[in-house]
């Protein structure tokens, strides 16, 4: 029987269950490691050769290196993993999500200072707004 | 004997850590924000809690995939400030309770709660913004503070009933030490915000506001709501309020608010506040 998983028809979100967590398992354990200060200094003079040395799929090796947020949770990551990688970056949560909103950060922090996205319309794939 | 004599509840969004850690609470973005905690950090000034039990989740700081407890129990006696990717916060050392802690362990447990014992961890802006927006920036936190972790972040997440259960059982753990002590518990993370996908930056105002209503005056009913009305109402990380019903179960079905707040935006998030007290 397969699962239940009522949240599939949320529009423009990825819910990070165990079946996501099974196929990104190493590129999460990948941004673990950058917790480190020696192991973000080793990343960042070569980011291929560090992600060389994890068990990834070449589109989860490819995805990192474009700092391609959207993809990489596609590809099973999760964004609180992923921050190690925009932290190692000097980047902040707002930098990454109006990233990932195909937003500009500044057309992004204007909106959250208007109030942020509106849930209207934005509920069930293929609401009308 | 030990009693829990209030709930304090607040997000714990990381760029206010940041704000703190880098002297920018005078910048008019964060002035309001830090203005709602004002009150706050006087009434807790003048409540001295010995202990904190802190509801929280680890943000992938010191659970990796390796390891994802649903419900843990911080029994160390103190825990560093993490490293997640760009230094620790320059806050003080978090000293733990742990001999409160292996007590509420061991009564909850028997009370059919599995909660993980940690005996080490490091505690990410999950735990330590909480503790600076209640306490400011002191050399030394003036309470001991026991962390409960939540997962949140993998799915599937405890529900509100379980969580409010767990919360209940808590305060029976508590109100069984012998030690006098003033126990507070507080409840952390929230309100809606969305950190992923082209739906980031979600916020519901009218949605937080009610949600916390019925926080107040009818926790019960609110422990039914599934948690796909959390990620389609709130945002996928708006899941985190789960963890304000922890806290809400520990207390009496009748409370007195001395405290709320509300703001927008934070970051990417809404922030929320509440101080609840006994009020039987």
């Amino acid at each position: 029987m397969s699962l239940d998983k009522p949240y599939r028809d949320v529009p423009g979100t990825t819910i990070f269950d165990a079946d996501q967590a099974r196929i990104g398992y190493h590129v999460n354990q990948f941004c673990m490691s950058l917790m480190k200060a020696e192991n973000r200094a080793r990343f960042k003079a070569d980011e291929r050769a560090y992600l060389a040395e994890w068990p990834m799929a070449d589109e989860q090796r490819d995805a990192v290196l474009a700092r391609d947020y959207n993809r990489l949770i596609s590809l099973g990551g999760n964004v609180y993993f992923l921050a190690k990688i925009f932290s190692t970056d000097g980047k902040s949560f707002q930098y990454a999500a109006a990233s990932m909103t195909g937003m500009t950060q500044e057309a992004y922090a204007a909106m959250m200072l208007a109030g942020g996205r509106s849930p209207e319309g934005n509920r069930y794939v293929g609401e009308k707004k | 004997m030990a009693k829990i004599t209030a709930g304090v509840a607040t997000s714990h969004v990381p760029a206010v850590g940041a704000a703190l850690d880098n002297g920018r609470t005078h910048e008019p973005y964060w002035q309001p924000v830090f203005a709602g905690f004002e009150y706050s950090k006087q009434w807790i000034k003048d409540e001295k809690p010995d202990v904190i039990l802190l509801v929280f989740n680890d943000h992938a700081t010191a659970f990796s995939l390796d390891i994802v407890p649903t419900f843990a129990i911080g029994t160390a006696a103190s825990y560093q400030p993490a490293d997640e990717g760009w230094g620790p916060r320059p806050v003080p050392v978090v000293e733990g309770h742990p001999e409160l802690a292996a007590h509420i362990a061991q009564s909850v447990i028997q009370e059919d709660f599995d909660l993980t014992i940690v005996g080490k961890m490091d505690v990410d802006h999950g735990l330590t913004v909480p503790l600076s927006l209640m306490f400011g920036q002191p050399e030394k936190w003036p309470v001991k503070v026991i962390p409960i972790a939540v997962n949140v972040v993998l799915y599937p997440v405890p529900s509100g009933r379980r969580c409010f259960a767990l919360g209940q059982a808590l305060r029976r753990a508590v109100e069984s030490f012998d030690e006098n002590l003033n126990v507070q518990i507080w409840g952390t993370g929230g309100m809606s915000h969305q950190l992923q996908g082209p739906r980031a930056g979600l916020i519901n105002r009218e949605w937080d506001n009610a949600w916390l209503d019925r926080l107040i005056e009818d926790p019960v009913e609110l422990t039914k709501m599934s948690p796909v009305e959390y990620v389609r109402e709130a945002g996928s990380e708006g899941i985190e309020l789960v963890m304000w019903l922890i806290m809400r179960g520990a207390l009496d079905p009748n409370v007195n608010v001395l405290h709320r707040f509300y703001h927008v935006p934070v970051s990417n998030t809404a922030l929320g506040h509440v101080i609840l007290e006994n009020a039987e």
